[in-house]
């Protein structure tokens, strides 16, 4: 039947049909495939676990860089009322720099949020069919004869292995997403380690070539209008929460 | 006709809905050959949505295997030329 359809659906059912065929004859091995199936779903646990941890790093930096904007955002309006534009405008291009990081931070927590929800219920899934397999091993071992038990049994650890197969892949998947992420926050942490997102009162004389790249990687026409809008916020006074609009 | 939406789960798609599921799944092929991706996200989308919508969940404690497996819904068209060209997601 399988061979009248289009490759596209087809091409993973062959492979894994290849690599079940590779494990020992699963009717033979009973006990010895349902041990399998135990330590298939230990290794699920560990890698929803490595999803968790690197959910939580992801997080923890994201709480940081939050601070970061605000106390920047706090030092530019200090600067610029102490008429010290060229400061603010430092600590606007960092502000926005960091902004732009805890936007991309935020969407990797809610992608790996999903990955570990969705792993959740593919390892519940899986430990449904694992108990329904040993179940049914000890059912068809009592009740058939050998040769009927061998199909029985052969044609359900098919299928919990195709399970096993399937869950192993979206657990390859997820972790791999999980490591690209961890790249990303080493480089953030690199920023963060460089002084990128310190206090502007640490800010020395040896700082200027992080502040010659601060320029090239922030949109000046941005950090132009935020400082124009900070301008007039300072210089009405009186009312600045309405004209903090398109800020964000 | 058990199909398996890959790190998704399983459906029973009623055999009456093979002709269909085979039309889109060769839409897609058609999509990746020609490396458009906007082809192969809508045409992708269209073969998920056809056996989300036509099939019934499997329960879980069904041991059935799988007549048709489709890849992950996340499967970049990059990642789906790469399985056709033999080294994709599972080790040949």
């Amino acid at each position: 039947m399988a061979g009248t359809s289009g490759r596209f659906t087809t091409i993973i059912k062959a492979k894994i049909s290849k690599l079940l065929d590779r494990a020992e004859d699963p009717g033979e091995t009973l006990d010895y495939s349902y041990q399998k199936q135990l330590e298939l779903l230990q290794n699920v646990k560990k890698g929803i676990a490595e999803v968790v941890t690197s959910k939580k790093r992801l997080q923890m930096q994201a709480d940081k860089l939050e601070q970061q904007v605000v106390k920047l955002d706090t030092q530019a309006r200090q600067a610029l009322s102490a008429g010290k534009e060229d400061l603010a405008r430092v600590a606007l291009e960092r502000k926005q720099l960091a902004q732009t990081e805890l936007q991309s931070l935020d969407s990797q927590v809610k992608e790996l949020e999903a990955e570990q929800q969705r792993l959740i219920e593919s390892e519940q899934k899986l430990r449904t069919k694992i108990e329904s397999f040993r179940t049914k091993k000890e059912v068809v071992k009592a009740q058939y004869s050998a040769a009927e038990a061998r199909v029985q049994i052969s044609e359900a650890a098919t299928g919990v292995g195709e399970e096993m197969a399937d869950v192993g892949l979206a657990m390859q998947r997820a972790l791999d997403k999980t490591e690209d992420m961890k790249a990303r926050a080493n480089a953030v942490e690199e920023l963060e380690a460089a002084g990128t997102f310190e206090d502007l009162t640490a800010l020395g004389s040896g700082q200027d070539d992080i502040d010659r790249q601060l320029h090239e990687l922030t949109s000046q026409s941005q950090v132009d209008d935020e400082l124009a809008r900070m301008k007039a916020e300072l210089g009405s006074g009186s009312a600045p929460g309405e004209l903090e609009e398109g800020t964000s | 006709m058990i199909v398996r939406i890959s790190t998704e789960g399983q459906y029973d798609l009623p055999e009456r809905f093979h002709a269909e599921l085979n039309e889109l799944d060769n839409r897609v092929v058609a999509a990746v050959e020609a490396d458009d991706e906007d082809a192969y996200r809508e045409s992708f989308g269209a073969l998920l949505d056809f056996v989300r919508s036509n099939g019934t969940p499997v329960e879980d404690t069904d041991l059935r295997g799988s007549d048709l497996i489709i890849p992950p819904p996340d499967l970049t068209l990059a990642e789906a030329e790469q399985e056709f060209t033999g080294d994709g997601l599972l080790p040949d």
